[in-house]
């Protein structure tokens, strides 16, 4: 199982206290840096972009982290770690299909705005299956 | 462990080739655990995994709904407040994210304590699984008490609710109107984010907008400003292409998503501290002594704990960082 020298286990754990700190501080700089509170905001996509990939990516590797020494997922057996792990898999799918519809969603609504603003004829609308409402007989 | 005295190393499956298939057949067939660990154990795992399910989806859904909206609060406005006076620096000085950082370090150092309690639980040492599940419960405690301090501030001062966000951002550069309508030389850029104060409200943080709320008293359409019928203040101004508009609330979804995500974290680590005390009575108590399983209870409860970390990790990522 874990590691019998405990003297080491032990100054292990505040090792890895020191790395979630220091990459907590680190996610913070960048984060204020992107907002433009230490020194000018970044204005380049590609700068931009870099922010969030770099806080993405640290916060990846934090969760590696506390999953694989404070969890000890990296001294449990093979089959265990997969039962685990590859499900979550299944969220890169989620993360890109309902952020694609959210981003999409937010282009139509644009048009939609849009198309609010022209002025409207009725008769010249396309797919309206229903022109005018039929007549209803009342026979009571 | 549980396991009986045969036990299997799987890596060796790899290096006995048709050997390790044999044994593969011979895990399976009762008597032990496959994996390695207890049963308990691996329902922890298993249920971790659906509760990361559960979270991937309520932040999948921030997510989309993100990306759906034109703007979005501003984190670094929304969340730049911190208790006692803003730490005694007074309320004009903004904190950005200062607050909440202290948080995530809180969770880290218990999340530390508590890997200590289980290594003492491996050297079936009582007094040392006591006291660091103790310094554990006072740093999940403090969480709490910090994040009870972020809800009351965000509620009660900055009156956010599930469905009103009064922090909006600007869509055009433009210049406010002072309370007879004329331009008052207050000016804003495209982008810039601002509170929208409440009737009466003493708001400590004042936002770097002015006191609003000093000219107005009631719901009324003013020269200087909207007052809608929950006594929210939304400023006039001047666009600079000449166009006149007033602030608006923020997307709608916000203060909902923030509430229900980060409260149901925070649930999270209310329940977690509350199993982190019966678990400290019981090891205190001596019950785990006898069971000589290494403090197998602590090890579960210590999985738990990480996870509550670990889903930390990602709401400070999307609700704070980016």
């Amino acid at each position: 199982m874990a590691n019998t020298d405990s003297a080491a286990a032990i100054k292990a754990v505040y090792v890895g206290m020191f790395i979630l700190g220091a990459v907590t501080l680190i996610e913070v700089g960048i984060s204020l840096y992107g907002k433009g509170h230490l020194g000018a905001a970044p204005t380049s996509t590609f700068m931009l972009g870099l922010v969030g990939f770099l806080l993405i990516a640290l916060s990846l590797y934090k969760a590696y982290f506390i999953i694989f020494k404070f969890m000890h997922m990296g001294h449990e057996v093979r089959g265990l770690k997969l039962t685990v792990l590859l499900p979550v898999l299944l969220l890169v799918w989620a993360v890109i299909a309902f952020f694609h519809e959210g981003n999409s969603y937010k282009e139509r609504r644009e048009t939609i705005y849009e198309r609010n603003e022209l002025p409207a004829d009725a008769k010249k609308q396309t797919g309206q299956l229903i022109k005018e409402l039929p007549e209803i007989k009342k026979e009571h | 462990m549980a396991t009986d005295s045969h036990v299997i190393d799987p890596h060796d499956h790899d290096t006995k080739g048709h050997g390790g298939h044999h044994e593969l057949e011979e895990d399976w067939s009762g008597g032990k655990n496959v994996f390695d660990v207890s049963y308990g154990k691996l329902m922890m795992w298993y249920f971790l995994l659906s509760d990361a399910f559960t979270f991937a989806g309520f932040l999948i859904a921030y997510g989309s709904i993100r990306f759906s909206s034109p703007s979005w609060p501003v984190p670094d406005f929304v969340f730049q407040t911190a208790p006692f006076n803003n730490l005694g620096l007074g309320h004009e000085v903004p904190l950005p994210l200062i607050f909440v950082t202290f948080m995530s370090f809180l969770l880290i150092i218990s999340s530390v304590t508590m890997v200590r309690a289980v290594q003492e639980g491996h050297k079936e040492n009582k007094n040392g699984v006591v006291f660091w599940m103790f310094l554990t419960i006072i740093g999940g405690a403090g969480f709490l008490g910090c994040q009870a301090w972020e809800w009351s501030n965000l509620i009660g001062v900055e009156k956010m609710t599930v469905t009103t966000d009064p922090f909006g951002t600007h869509t055009t550069s433009g210049e406010y109107l002072d309370h007879d309508g004329n331009r008052s030389g207050e000016t804003f850029e495209v982008g810039d984010s601002y509170l929208i104060h409440m009737i009466g409200a003493s708001h400590g943080d004042d936002h770097g907008d002015g006191h609003a709320e000093v000219h107005y008293d009631k719901p009324g359409d003013f020269p200087g400003a909207l007052v809608d019928e929950k006594g929210y203040i939304h400023k006039k101004f001047i666009a600079d292409d000449g166009t006149r508009g007033y602030a608006e609330f923020g997307p709608i979804a916000f203060g909902s998503l923030f509430f229900f995500i980060t409260g149901f974290h925070g649930f999270h680590v209310l329940s977690g501290v509350v199993f982190l005390i019966i678990i400290m009575l019981n090891a205190a108590s001596g019950v785990y002594v006898d069971r000589k399983n290494g403090y197998e209870m602590v090890e579960k409860i210590g999985l738990y704990w990480h996870f509550v970390d670990l889903v930390w990790v990602f709401v400070f990522l999307v609700f704070y960082l980016l």
